[in-house]
């Protein structure tokens, strides 16, 4: 297999584009296709201050390093989720990557900072450990965002995160989240802008971006993902994707451009939280029920 | 060749040689699932494996 630009041995296949290409051409091309990204979806311009939400996974850290290439000014924010000595391992590979490059890092302890792990929550709400990490890492990182005055909270979610997050949506027809799923969420009182730049690159390629790319990440899997539903889901779409190439980005692209609008919901009328003052429907937040429940 | 596959982490012995297509079928495993790393090189499914070979077949769903 020849890479589409230079002819040389190709590295990777792109069946969607109908494409292969050799190490450094992906490279181009992926940066390429989030630079188109941030430019259709107006993500945010070159003077603003971007905080990325960096878990040492492939994703976050291939977008980091995509946005610094690209000449954005990039900080990342690690949320220790206090999952033993994977938290650990992941802690090292972002502080290891923001070294390299001579970049920020800002990091958070779950368990320092708000009394709780991720296991402690999991034990306490009798729920998925996946349910309370999902919660935790919206909640932080938004903190975090607003509290050290970022401009825009840029997030990892590729292709295929979106694409299995819409279909579960479309499975359970959940049409609050359906109206909430969009590629940028504009700031409001208390809440952070947030962009999701990797839409357009599928989860394969983040991984051989990060590899490519010489980038260190976390290889191995959270010790608790197991039974985590959007996972399952995205194999099942794997399958679909190698009978019929294109048909993630089709599906997920259709709905941003033809069927999002139709969802669409009203903000909800939000206030402060009566412990943290974050905005929130209810009396207190979910986050704070969450710690009130897990701190021992 | 010898084949390593994480979560977990593991090792196979596969007889070879033959192409990283035939692996990924032999192993039922979706191509869209793994990048397959000989010698921290990236390897396309034409690409032939040799009877020798160390390969790496990484799987790329993660998270949720």
């Amino acid at each position: 297999m020849r890479c589409r630009v230079c002819r040389g041995s190709a590295a990777i296949e792109v069946k969607r584009h109908n494409a292969a290409f050799c190490g450094q051409h992906f490279i181009d091309h992926v940066r390429r296709q989030v630079g188109r990204t941030i430019h259709d979806h107006a993500m945010f311009g070159p003077d603003e201050r971007l905080a990325v939400g960096v878990s040492g996974g492939k994703d976050s850290l291939a977008l980091w390093d995509i946005l610094h290439h690209l000449g954005y000014r990039a900080e990342g924010i690690y949320l220790d989720l206090g999952i033993g000595a994977y938290s650990q391992d992941s802690l090292s590979r972002v502080e290891a990557f923001a070294e390299e490059r001579d970049l920020i890092l800002h990091s958070v302890s779950l368990l320092q900072h708000y009394g709780f792990s991720i296991p402690d929550a999991a034990k306490a709400t009798r729920r998925t450990p996946c349910s309370a990490c999902g919660l935790s890492k919206r909640y932080v990182l938004n903190e975090e965002a607003t509290r050290r005055g970022f401009d825009v909270l840029v997030m990892g979610h590729n292709l295929d995160d979106e694409a299995a997050t819409l279909f579960s949506n479309v499975l359970n027809w959940n049409m609050e989240y359906l109206g909430r799923q969009r590629p940028v969420l504009p700031a409001s009182d208390g809440l952070a802008k947030k962009v999701k730049p990797l839409i357009r690159v599928a989860e394969r390629e983040t991984a051989a971006y990060a590899v490519l790319a010489g980038i260190d990440y976390e290889v191995e899997e959270c010790p608790l993902v197991g039974g985590n539903t959007v996972n399952r889901l995205k194999e099942w779409m794997a399958m679909l994707e190698h009978d019929s190439p294109g048909v993630t980005q089709h599906f997920l692209g259709g709905f941003f451009g033809r069927a999002s609008h139709a969802f669409a919901v009203d903000i909800p009328d939000l206030h402060p939280c009566s412990k943290c003052e974050r905005p929130t429907t209810g009396e207190r937040c979910a986050f704070c029920r969450l710690q009130e429940r897990a701190v021992t | 060749m010898k084949v390593i596959r994480r979560h977990p982490r593991r090792e196979i012995h596969i007889e070879g040689p033959m192409t990283v297509r035939a692996l990924l079928e032999h192993l039922d495993i979706v191509p869209e699932t793994v990048l397959v790393i000989r010698d921290s090189d990236l390897l396309t499914r034409d690409q032939r494996l040799e009877a020798d070979d160390t390969v790496e077949l990484r799987p790329v769903i993660s998270g949720g």
